[in-house]
């Protein structure tokens, strides 16, 4: 019989994220800035199983507890991602991340010729017009970006 | 209601403004016929900012602001201009909000005038941004089809050339997808038009891709011809793979059903052989013309006539 157990300790205060589609955990890392000199203990499990996915990827960080931009950055990169605030080893809230209808600053326009990414004193400001599959739209060029785009942005 | 706002996209002007641009414009078309000036603009100042070459909108907007008794003060390109110093597009709007009551500008930067529009208090009007908009030739577009035809709805109009780069046909297509027209278009295959472009219509639009430019040539009511943009092309042997790759001449132009017009936005390059201005589907001149009331109504209907 196959040993389906996920082989990550469990966290005694931080934050976990699962359900990240598998391969994109290094991409939510980055994010999150956590590099080389990280002050936290981090967990990161690739390709692990998943029921409702086939694989997945999961993240758990010790004492990091997440800012909204951040949520909203990782939705742009796993939008069914699963958030658990865990205290004393237990979950004391879960919840998905939802991508936002407006993504200011998040991401840089995929059109080179669009006037954002310029010198100007803008942030990108980006319309959600659709979570799946996900596609924004520039407020400023109105090019659409689809997932592959935005994860290029990034 | 146009009045104080800003037109970036064809969008920001709703059906009852077009409408109510028709009208405006046959009024402004008579005042020119006449000979007469009006004063209604006499205390306003329009600041026009071309980046871009221009001939026929910089110079009807000018002239259709001089024939409503206001002023105009311009920038004709960036190198006369504090942009060449390093300015960015944002303070020198902040500066013209200051010395003007409208600011027209056109950009070689997509998004350009909506940026504009956000650091305006003052009505901001696209003459043309990059690849993306260039609602007051669709404007004056919709006003030379509905002169002619009397309406819009009914009419099967076909675009060909640069439908991918070519923001006329943007604007164009996204207005008359409002309408109940039946719209075909022909390019080649690496100018079609863009996703973004189509994603934005509505569904129940009649849309065609055709590559059959004598059939549709004969079937159509207004056949809508672009310039191959040069500037536009990053890649210079992609643009050598299709300069040239259509044109209408005489015999082609012949082809056209008897009431049925020839519009392109100007200028052309060898889309359209000399020959066929004779013709009496040539219309391309008076569609420039139109732009004189076409763009009379709109800055009278944003600006007022206090």
């Amino acid at each position: 019989m196959v040993d389906k157990t996920l082989k990550i300790s469990k966290i005694k205060d931080g934050t976990v994220i699962d359900h990240i589609p598998a391969g994109k955990a290094l991409k939510v890392l980055n994010i999150l800035n956590i590099s080389e000199d990280v002050s936290s203990s981090v967990s990161i499990g690739i390709h692990v199983p998943s029921g409702k996915f086939g694989y997945k990827d999961v993240i758990k960080i010790e004492n990091r507890f997440l800012e909204k931009i951040e949520l909203d950055m990782i939705s742009l990169i796993a939008p069914e991602a699963s958030i658990s605030i865990v205290t004393d080893y237990s979950i004391k809230e879960k919840f998905n991340v939802e991508l936002p209808q407006t993504l200011l600053g998040l991401i840089n326009c995929a059109n080179q010729n669009c006037i954002t990414n310029g010198n100007e004193p803008v942030k990108s400001e980006f319309e959600t017009i659709s979570r799946n599959p996900i596609s924004v739209r520039c407020r400023y060029c109105e090019r659409e970006m689809n997932y592959k785009e935005i994860q290029a942005s990034m | 209601m146009l009045k104080n706002k800003s037109v970036v996209s064809i969008d920001d002007v709703s059906d009852e403004d077009i409408l109510e641009v028709f009208k405006v414009s046959d009024q402004m078309s008579k005042l020119i016929s006449e000979g007469k000036k009006s004063e209604i603009l006499s205390s306003r100042i329009m600041a026009t900012f071309f980046y871009e070459p221009s001939t026929r909108t910089r110079l009807s907007f000018e002239s259709a602001m001089h024939r409503l008794g206001g002023s105009v003060i311009s920038v004709s390109e960036a190198s006369s201009s504090s942009v060449a110093k390093g300015e960015t597009l944002a303070d020198t709007i902040r500066m013209a909000d200051a010395y003007s009551d409208v600011i027209v500008i056109r950009h070689p930067l997509e998004g350009s005038a909506r940026l504009a529009s956000k650091f305006s208090s003052k009505p901001v009007v696209n003459a043309g941004d990059g690849a993306g908009q260039h609602p007051t030739q669709t404007l004056l577009d919709l006003y030379t089809i509905k002169k002619e035809f009397g309406k819009l709805d009914g009419l099967k109009i076909s675009m060909v050339g640069d439908l991918k780069y070519g923001r006329t046909v943007h604007s164009l297509i996204r207005a008359l997808s409002r309408f109940d027209v039946e719209i075909n278009l022909i390019s080649p295959s690496i100018l079609r038009i863009p996703q973004h472009v189509m994603s934005r219509l509505p569904a129940r639009t009649k849309i065609t891709i055709s590559d059959n430019i004598e059939e549709d040539i004969e079937n159509s009511d207004v056949f809508y011809v672009t310039r191959i943009q040069k500037e536009r092309f990053t890649d210079q042997n992609e643009y050598r793979s299709v300069i040239g790759s259509y044109s209408i001449d005489g015999g082609l132009a012949g082809k056209m059903k008897k009431n049925a017009i020839l519009m392109h936005p100007l200028p052309r390059i060898d889309e359209i052989a000399p020959e066929v201005d004779y013709m009496p589907q040539a219309r391309y001149f008076k569609e420039a013309a139109n732009g004189i009331p076409v763009r009379m109504a709109l800055l009278s209907m944003i600006l007022g006539g206090e």
